[in-house]
Formats: C-alpha cells, sequence, structure tokens
C-alpha cells in the first residue's frame, strides 16, 4: 500500500474576505452599532452621581443602574450566566449560529478592523496584491497606518473594558497624564493586546479552533435547526449556458467568506453563519436574473421537500426552562431588599449574669445598608418571655455602609429554663417597613 | 534547605525533569507529520457513520505547545524547581512573607506610630483610635472578655471600674503586656467546713447582701486570721495582688455557692502575656481602648 507523509499541523493560509452588501450584512452593522455603543457609551453614563455601571471590586460593591450588588448577591450573576447559556441554547436550536454570525464580539470586532482595513488597503483583490508587493513605501505606509489605527482603537477598547472597572472619568484623567496604576496599565494593555490579536490576526481561527462554543453547538443542531444552506436542486449542474443549473460558480460566496469555506459543500464546522455568502449570492442572482436564495437561511428538512418543525422538544424544554429562571430571578430582583444582616452570637462569653439577675447573651450583627441614602434601623428580637434588646434599639447607617453593631439581648431566667432557645432578630429600617430582614440565632440560658 | 537526606535524590528530580521536558519536546518534534495510507479520514467511526477527519491543526497550535516548553525551561532556570536548585532570582517563600510583611509596616506603620506617640488618656477619647483599638480588640481580647469588653463567669468585665489588678493606663499596659496570674488558696481543709459557711455570711455582709448575723459573726474573725493578708482589714481587697474588692457586688466566679467554693477549693486565673504577640504600639492601643471602656 502507497503511503504519504502527511504534515499534522499546516501553515494558514491567509484569508481575505471580499466586502459585501446587502440585508444580512445591514443587520449585522446595525448590531455592531449597537453592541458598541452600548460598550463604548455606557461607561461614561452617570447615575446618581456616580458611573451608571462600574464593578467596583476594591469596594466590593457593583452599581448598574439604580442597583448596588454586594458579593453577597452572587446569586445574580449566576442566574444571569445561566439565562445567557439557555438562551444561546434556545437561539441555536431554533436559528443555528445566529449569536456567532451577528453579536458575538469576535465577529463584531472583526466586521471593524476588516472595515478599516478595507478602507486602507482597499477591497480584497487590492489586498492580494499588496500581500504579493515587496516592502515598497507603498506597502509600508499602507500597512503601518493600518496596524497604528488598529492598535489605537484596541486600546480605547481596553481603556474602555478597564473603565467598566475603575471609575473612567478618573482613568482618562490617569491615562493623559501617563499615571495609571500597575494593574490598569497591565489589563489596558492585556485587553487592547486582545482585541488587536483576535480582530486583527486570529480572526476566524479563534472560531474554528479556540472557540469552546463552536464546538459544543453542533450538539444542539437538528434537522430543524435554521441554517446557511446551498440549495443543490437549483444550483447543480455548475456553470453557464444549456442545462445548468443557477449557479454559474462566480465564486463570490468564497470570497466573502470570512472563514475561507465553500458555503456549496454543505454545512461545515467552520460556518460561523454569517450570511455573506448570501448577501454575495443574491446580488449575482439579481444581475443574472434569476430568483433570490440559491443561498439562504433554511433547514435541512425544508431543503429536502420536507415540512419544518419549530416546536420541538427541545426547543419547548429551553424555552420552558429559560422561562422559568427569567421569571424566578426577575421576582427576585423585584422583591430584593437592600437591607443584608448576618448574626454572629460571641462563642467563648456564652452567657452572663446582670444585676437584677438577668441573662444576657451578646451578639455582633453585621448590618449592611445596600441602598445609597442613610438610613436608620431599627433592631428588635423575638422568641422568648421576657426578651429584650440591652443596647440602642436603632442604629443609623450612611449610605451603602456596612456596620458591626453589638446587641446584648436579656431575658429573666426566671420564666426561661435552662438551655439554647432558638430566636430571631428583626431589623428594618425606620422609614420603610418593608424593608425588614429576619435572621435566626439562638439565645443560651444556664 | 535539603528537603532529601542523600543528595541522590536532588539529581534525580532534576534529571527527571529535564529529561521530561526534552521528551515532549521531542515526541511533538515526531507527532508532527503523520504516515498516511491515503484518504481523508483517520479510519475511526462513531454512532454508525459519524467519521472522524484528518484536518490538520494550524501550524501556531504547534508553537504555543513549544512556547511552553520555552517557558518551563525559564522558569526553572528562575525559580526553585530542579531538585534543590534555587533558581536565579534566589525566592523563597520565607522571603515573600517577610516582604509583605514588610509592605503592611510600611502602610499600616505611620498609622500605629502616630498613635504610639499619643499619651492612652487622649486616645482614649480619640475616635479615630478606638476605631481601630476596637478591631484589635475584636480580635485579641473578644474571645475571653466579650466582645463588649463586659466577661462572663471567670473572665473579668472590663467596663465597670472595678479593677483586679488596677486600672491606671500604666497597669492595664502590664497585665496586657505581661498577663496576670490570680491565685486565691484553698482554704477548706485549714478552716473546714462550718469556718467556710461563716465567711461566706461575713461575705454576704460585707457585700450589702442578706446574711445570718450569728455566722457573719463567727466569720468575721476567722477573715481576720485567713483573708486579711490579701484581701485587707476592709475587705476592699488589694491590687498589687489582684485580690479582689469582697465589698462591691462583682462576683468573677459567680455569687451563690460559688463563693463558698471559691474559699474552700481556690482559685487559679490566667490572663494570658500579649508581648509576644503584639506590637508594642498595637498594646498602647489596647490599653486606651480597654481604658475607654470603663469611661463611658
Amino acid at each position: 500500500m502507497k503511503t504519504d507523509v502527511v504534515d499534522l499541523y499546516e501553515i494558514r493560509k491567509t484569508i481575505h474576505p471580499r466586502a459585501v452588501h446587502g440585508r444580512f450584512a445591514a443587520w449585522r452593522w446595525a448590531l455592531v452599532w449597537a453592541t458598541q455603543l452600548v460598550f463604548y457609551g455606557v461607561a461614561w453614563l452617570p447615575w446618581n452621581g456616580r458611573q451608571a455601571v462600574l464593578f467596583d471590586i476594591a469596594h466590593r460593591k457593583f452599581y448598574i443602574l439604580g442597583f448596588v450588588f454586594w458579593p453577597q448577591d452572587i446569586i445574580y450573576l449566576t442566574v444571569l450566566l445561566i439565562v445567557s447559556a439557555l438562551s444561546l441554547f434556545l437561539f441555536t436550536a431554533v436559528a443555528g449560529r445566529l449569536w456567532c454570525g451577528y453579536a458575538c464580539p469576535q465577529t463584531v470586532y472583526t466586521e471593524i478592523f476588516m472595515w478599516i482595513e478595507h478602507k486602507i488597503e482597499g477591497d480584497r483583490n487590492a489586498r492580494i496584491k499588496l500581500d504579493k508587493e515587496g516592502a515598497t513605501a507603498n506597502k509600508i505606509l499602507k500597512r503601518g497606518s493600518k496596524h497604528a489605527i488598529w492598535a489605537l482603537l484596541a486600546l480605547w477598547t481596553g481603556f474602555t473594558f478597564v473603565g467598566y472597572f475603575t471609575p473612567i472619568r478618573e482613568l482618562w484623567g490617569e491615562v493623559m497624564t501617563l499615571s495609571t496604576g500597575p494593574w490598569e496599565t497591565f489589563w489596558i494593555l492585556f485587553y487592547g493586546f486582545a482585541t488587536y490579536g483576535n480582530a486583527g490576526w486570529m480572526r476566524e481561527q479563534v472560531c474554528i479552533y479556540m472557540c469552546p462554543y463552536a464546538r459544543f453547538q453542533s450538539a444542539m443542531f437538528d434537522k430543524d435547526t435554521l441554517i446557511i444552506g446551498y440549495d443543490p436542486k437549483r444550483g447543480e449542474p455548475r456553470g453557464k449556458g444549456e442545462g445548468k443549473g443557477d449557479c454559474i460558480d462566480c465564486s463570490i460566496c468564497v470570497q466573502v467568506c470570512p472563514t475561507g469555506i465553500d458555503i456549496r459543500n454543505g454545512l461545515q464546522y467552520q460556518c460561523i453563519g454569517c450570511a455573506a455568502c448570501i448577501d454575495g449570492c443574491d446580488q449575482v442572482m439579481e444581475k443574472i436574473g434569476r430568483p433570490k436564495g440559491l443561498i439562504r437561511y433554511d433547514t435541512v428538512h425544508a431543503m429536502e421537500g420536507q415540512p419544518t418543525r419549530i416546536l420541538r422538544p427541545r426547543v419547548l424544554i429551553y424555552s420552558a426552562v429559560l422561562a422559568a429562571i427569567v421569571i424566578a430571578a426577575g421576582a427576585g430582583l423585584w422583591m430584593r431588599v437592600p437591607l443584608k444582616v448576618d448574626v454572629i452570637r460571641d462563642r467563648a462569653a456564652i452567657a452572663r449574669e446582670v444585676e437584677g439577675g438577668l441573662v444576657e447573651n451578646l451578639y455582633r450583627l453585621q448590618i449592611m445598608n445596600t441602598t445609597e441614602a442613610g438610613r436608620r434601623f431599627e433592631i428588635a428580637a423575638s422568641g422568648l418571655p421576657t426578651l429584650a434588646v440591652a443596647t440602642e434599639p436603632a442604629v443609623q447607617l450612611a449610605a451603602t455602609e456596612s456596620r458591626m453593631v453589638l446587641v446584648r439581648l436579656r431575658v429573666d431566667p426566671g420564666q426561661v429554663k435552662a438551655g439554647t432557645h432558638p430566636i430571631r432578630f428583626h431589623v428594618r429600617a425606620g422609614d420603610d417597613e418593608q424593608v425588614a430582614v429576619q435572621e435566626k440565632s439562638v439565645f443560651i440560658v444556664r | 534547605m535539603s528537603l532529601f537526606t542523600s543528595g541522590f535524590w536532588d539529581i534525580y528530580v532534576a534529571g527527571l525533569t529535564i529529561v521530561s521536558i526534552i521528551g515532549c519536546g521531542v515526541l511533538l518534534w515526531f507527532q508532527s507529520t503523520h504516515r498516511t495510507s491515503g484518504g481523508e479520514t483517520s479510519g475511526h467511526v462513531w454512532d454508525e457513520d459519524i467519521k472522524e477527519y484528518n484536518n490538520p491543526m494550524p501550524r501556531w497550535w504547534s508553537w504555543l505547545f513549544y512556547l511552553t516548553i520555552v517557558f518551563s525551561l525559564g522558569y526553572l532556570a528562575v525559580y526553585p524547581g530542579l531538585g534543590s536548585y534555587a533558581g536565579v532570582f534566589g525566592w523563597t517563600q520565607v522571603q515573600q512573607l517577610e516582604e509583605e510583611n514588610k509592605q503592611a509596616q510600611a502602610v499600616y506603620g505611620p498609622l500605629y506610630d502616630k498613635f504610639a506617640a499619643q499619651d492612652v488618656v487622649s486616645l482614649s477619647k480619640n475616635p479615630q483610635a478606638l476605631a481601630v483599638g476596637q478591631k484589635l480588640f475584636l480580635n485579641y481580647c473578644a474571645q475571653c472578655h466579650a466582645s463588649d469588653g463586659g466577661g462572663s463567669r471567670g473572665f473579668p468585665n472590663l467596663t465597670d471600674k472595678d479593677w483586679l489588678w488596677g486600672g491606671t493606663p500604666e497597669a492595664i499596659k502590664t497585665s496586657i503586656s505581661e498577663g496576670r496570674t490570680g491565685v486565691m488558696p484553698p482554704w477548706g481543709q485549714a478552716i473546714g467546713d462550718e469556718g467556710v459557711k461563716n465567711v461566706t455570711a461575713y461575705l454576704m455582709q460585707l457585700s450589702g447582701n442578706a446574711y445570718d448575723s450569728l455566722r457573719a459573726y463567727s466569720g468575721k474573725e476567722v477573715y481576720a486570721k485567713t483573708c486579711v493578708a490579701c484581701h485587707g482589714a476592709d475587705g476592699k481587697g488589694n491590687q498589687a495582688l489582684g485580690a479582689p474588692n469582697l465589698t462591691d457586688k462583682i462576683w468573677l466566679h459567680g455569687s451563690g455557692e460559688e463563693i463558698a467554693e471559691t474559699i474552700s477549693r481556690g482559685r487559679q486565673n490566667q490572663m494570658p502575656a500579649h508581648k509576644d504577640l503584639l506590637s508594642p504600639a498595637k498594646i498602647h492601643l489596647l490599653t486606651a481602648y480597654v481604658l475607654s471602656l470603663s469611661g463611658k
């Protein structure tokens, strides 16, 4: 048997996608604008005299518009991640790689970077020609300015990203005076480099070799999933003239593909569902006077002439779970009490006698005011006869303050037998009965 | 510091590490090409019709592999990892701890120095100092004296004005840094059960409680012979010895049956010394905080 030696690692073939216009390209640009206006813009939005969205890790406070989240609220982050994952599953089951094609940062930044590249170096053919040129002044100038603009945009992205974790207006001042702290500098450069590297250099390599989502989404595909497909019944045999199909083999669909595949070979794992080939092919069909949609969004079933079922068990299950979690999280957020209380009982000094023959227990209450206004909180306890608070029954907390308050509770040992008794602390805002928290603890009499 | 009794094992570990790393590189090199009899798939088939294509990996992926080898060699050159070789940087965990301690000292040292320069009485009225003092108290003192300094049975209350060993700043500071050992000898054998009961009755009288006057009368005689040496003729105690005042209503070990038990069996109470645990500046600040507890 004849054997060949093949290289298991191939040198990457540079892809020069041809610029494309059309319905789906317009949608992608709309999403580029929408996501980037939010990303670059929201960091600058003021709210209540502070940044509207700020993840203040140093002080462990996470501001999102009117909400102030504390580390104890991590459940909401978990819910957000679960909702994101389930939405991704649902969209994928119904409509394939919608996220990949239109909203994924990798796609969005690649789109922006390619637009810059296109403006400076020209379209596909001009870029291929430029590639082959030696080190001419023209090439150095074009390539140099392209990378300079990429780098600036990437740094701005890194700066904006860090601006969500440290107040962006102060950060801007620091950047202008080159006085950013070591970690701020590191993360600005890190995210800048990641943007530049991923959108400028890595591009489709990220989707094909690095992205985990791209790898496991095939598990969500079935024959009723919307994919981008070429209709061979209409297209074949390719070519021009009598007896040929609608595909004139112009290869536009291959030239516009950002991952360098030929969609006419069928569904491939490299396809990110960007629909550039649909836009490209539709234009050609229009020119040659054939109906659009030789390459189109469709399901495998529809391509085979069978009916498509949208409501499959997997779609229903994803939807039901997603709806349940969204409703539960929404209700949780709606009913969230902006007050947190932790009770720690003094452990060594179990119980002590005080004047009047009363028994006293001591507790440390960590009271956390999670609103952005000062508030007075009333402290009470229940669960035993004669149980009374012997310390100041109210405490004034500043905005977003967390304070340890010592609370002494007393009972008359004549009314309560020796042992450990469950009790409850009641802490509530002086100005709002709804803002109240109950915490369990125990009272010990000996 | 050598982990092994014989230098052989250092060389063994270092050799094994180096050979493994080089082995990884060699393996990678020889596995970058593949001899195939043609055909697009690897020949593996799953689930009846899923075949594995021979799609090559990108070249940069293998560079990443080589990069990890370069990184590991560089890492082993500068950090300890090859047997007992210390690495070019000479890094150790102990050294890192010391450096971090030094950094913490640089940050917090000036704060404590500022407080250490002021006298205890004025510090005990300084809210900023008391805020820091409370944190120290909760860390080091609250386990016994309770979070509010109110103590509990066997552990003195620091919030009243009754001091076993004195309530001056100097006395408090000595209690914290040197510790105290309070000893009440057992008198049960010497004065007998009746003696104990009588002295207890006398103490009830001294502290203004209801008492049996007959027993108290006898108890006073026993007291004058056995107790005066430490607790004084008037029963007000002696702070030099840590002997408590018996004329107030404060009973560290309990005010009922426990008084007779204290007399009969004695007590041993220990306040541990903190001078080896806390810096002088922290003890200074704690002294001020403890003073403020009883000053309210």
